[in-house]
């Protein structure tokens, strides 16, 4: 970080002495910061000070320090939705990048018949609001007009209920998988086509095959790429919402309120009153997501060298 | 595009040592040998592209059909009457029309909060990656860092922050929040870098034209293919909006559509609501109709904005 940004400022800096004022950037940069600052940094300094408070039956609000983060640490209904998102993301995360991968791979190949039609056609389904996306696949997996019931009847198949408590965490893993496949795959696409052309004509003049292409000059060039989409991949598996919120009213019995931490949270906000508690699970979800976050990133790096 | 080719020297080797954002890449050259095609791969990615359609297909389906239709017929093909023009006139009359009132709510929310959240991030994208100031390092880390925050997990307090200062249930406390991308910011930046030649710059300073004016007259046509691919994304991120209008609204009033629409299918499931299932299919056909006609016809601006001039 240090190095890079040293980089660039050297290398504008004599324009930047002539200009006028040095505090001229703050006009452009201004603006965003101040709302980011009333979207972002203010909630996340109000969340940590609310965290410290309990709304006590009597005597009101009183400050308790950390002991909701105490009955955080102890609660079985918050480590049981940590546990759910967990398993999703190690099954899930690497399911859909790596089809996204392969994808972008198969597009960049040259070897593709109608490789513009696929690209956009894959990734129209990031177009689609969640909302959409959770009704329309909860209704092809719902017993009331169901395709997987039609296809039970007319094939005489015996597909499991999506929606049951068995298979539901599977059904949602389908969802987001469709949602987001292509978007990974564009941002691998993305990378791929900045791989200079000098290094394929070297590998073509050592006779490198296809694969090998792939093993030793694409994979490593769009390591950042992997890198960044495992990240917010890694995000938004913990703040899994949508989804399982909204096929709670098709799978009541599947789906309970604590069913993910952000359920949890809004749950324990707004059916139960407990913000300050809530604000508690709150934080204690960011600190997870940076940390797994951080390793995410650590275990990418390290590859690197 | 009519830019030159420069090996990258974006500030993006931060935290991940390589940037997916745009560069200015070579693109296999007209004179590189054809390879011939695949036959199987196409095949594989034929399964591909049905796994991303058919559900879009089995929605259109299913907009054509009356409502015991729906319950009786087989889900992948059209069956009884073509009911889709009688769906979409119940679909915008229901209820006093709320449909026709959360599509303007919709529209509302994306025309100021993603063209807001565009403009701030261009502008401050540009002021990174062009200007040098004091705290810039600290801007970047703080931005850096409130990405890692999972969002969702700020909506409680910011409900109520809102709640307190009074704009809960409001168009604000919708639109307020959507004025941040960090990710688009992100994407000016690293495209600004590039785009926009240093030299230009001092050429229009040397003739004594303000920082703003070069902005508006020179620096944003340049930036152009990145604006619209920030655009494109944040017009997709209001418009599918959910969960910070669910908790910021109480009201069907302000609803945006996705969470009408959620609100019609709750009514449907629950036992004695009104079982208006063609409605919440032919609702949610409509609500994806406008964004993926937009995503079509903008194609060539959002992947050159993200690729940087290597469409193929």
């Amino acid at each position: 970080m240090t190095t890079t940004l040293n980089a660039t400022v050297a290398t504008e800096a004599p324009t930047q002495k002539r200009s006028r004022g040095r505090w001229t950037g703050w006009a452009f940069v201004g603006p965003f910061m101040f709302v980011f600052s009333l979207v972002f940094l203010a909630p996340v300094l109000y969340a940590i000070y609310l965290s410290l408070f309990q709304d006590q039956m009597v005597g009101g609000t009183k400050f308790v320090g950390g002991a909701n983060y105490v009955q955080a640490m102890t609660d079985p209904q918050f480590w049981d939705s940590v546990r759910r998102v967990a398993v999703f993301l190690v099954v899930q995360v690497p399911i859909m990048l790596g089809v996204a991968l392969a994808v972008a791979l198969a597009i960049d190949s040259n070897r593709l018949r109608f490789a513009s039609f696929f690209r956009i056609s894959i990734f129209l389904p990031y177009a689609v609001p969640a909302v959409v996306a959770t009704l329309m696949w909860g209704f092809i997996y719902g017993p009331r007009f169901g395709l997987v019931g039609n296809l039970n009847e007319l094939f005489g198949w015996a597909i499991p209920d999506p929606l049951s408590n068995h298979w539901i965490l599977v059904a949602i893993g389908n969802i987001v998988t469709w949602e987001f496949i292509g978007y990974n795959m564009l941002i691998f696409y993305a990378a791929l086509k900045t791989i200079p052309n000098e290094l394929y004509e070297a590998a073509s003049i050592d006779g490198a095959g296809a694969f090998s292409v792939i093993r030793n000059i694409k994979i490593p060039s769009i390591r950042g790429a992997i890198g960044i989409a495992s990240i917010f991949s890694v995000i938004g598996s913990f703040q899994l919402f949508n989804e399982p919120n909204i096929l709670k009213s098709l799978a009541p019995n599947a789906i309970s309120s604590f069913f993910t931490p952000n359920m949890y949270a809004y749950n324990l906000s707004f059916a139960g009153q407990q913000f300050n508690y809530a604000a508690a699970i709150a934080m204690i979800m960011g600190v997870l997501t940076m940390i797994v976050a951080y390793i995410v990133q650590l275990s990418g790096s390290r590859k690197d060298s | 595009m009519s830019l030159q080719l420069s090996p990258p020297k974006t500030p993006t080797e931060t935290p991940m040592k390589t940037s997916t954002a745009p560069r200015f890449s070579r693109k296999p050259g007209k004179g590189m040998t054809h390879k011939r095609k695949s036959i199987l791969l196409t095949i594989v990615m034929g399964f591909m592209a049905v796994y991303a359609l058919l559900p879009l297909f089995w929605l259109f389906v299913n907009s054509t059909k009356t409502q015991p239709e729906l319950f009786s017929s087989f889900g992948l093909w059209f069956s009884g009457d073509f009911a889709l023009w009688d769906n979409i006139g119940q679909t915008l009359t229901y209820n006093d029309g709320e449909f026709l009132r959360w599509l303007a709510n919709t529209v509302l929310y994306v025309v100021v909060g993603a063209g807001g959240a565009t403009f701030l991030a261009t502008l401050a994208g540009y002021g990174l990656a062009k200007f040098d100031f004091p705290g810039k390092r600290a801007v970047f880390a703080v931005v850096l860092g409130a990405v890692a925050i999972p969002g969702t997990a700020l909506a409680v307090p910011t409900f109520l922050m809102f709640s307190e200062l009074g704009l809960t249930n409001t168009p604000w406390s919708v639109i307020i929040p959507s004025l941040i991308s960090p990710f688009g910011l992100y994407l000016v930046w690293i495209y600004a870098v590039e785009a926009v030649p240093t030299e230009v710059l001092e050429a229009a300073r040397m003739d004594g034209a303000g920082e703003f004016r070069t902005f508006f007259t020179i620096s944003l046509r340049m930036l152009a293919p990145g604006f619209v691919t920030v655009l494109l994304f944040t017009v997709v991120a209001t418009w599918n909006n959910y969960f910070l209008p669910l908790i910021m609204l109480s009201e069907s009033t302000w609803y945006p559509l996705t969470v009408g629409l959620n609100n019609w299918n709750a009514q449907a499931t629950t036992a004695g609501g009104d079982a208006i299932y063609n409605l919440v299919i032919t609702g949610s056909l409509l609500t994806i109709v406008p964004i993926i006609i937009a995503f079509l016809f903008l194609q060539r601006y959002w992947q050159s904005g993200l690729t940087a001039g290597s469409v193929k």
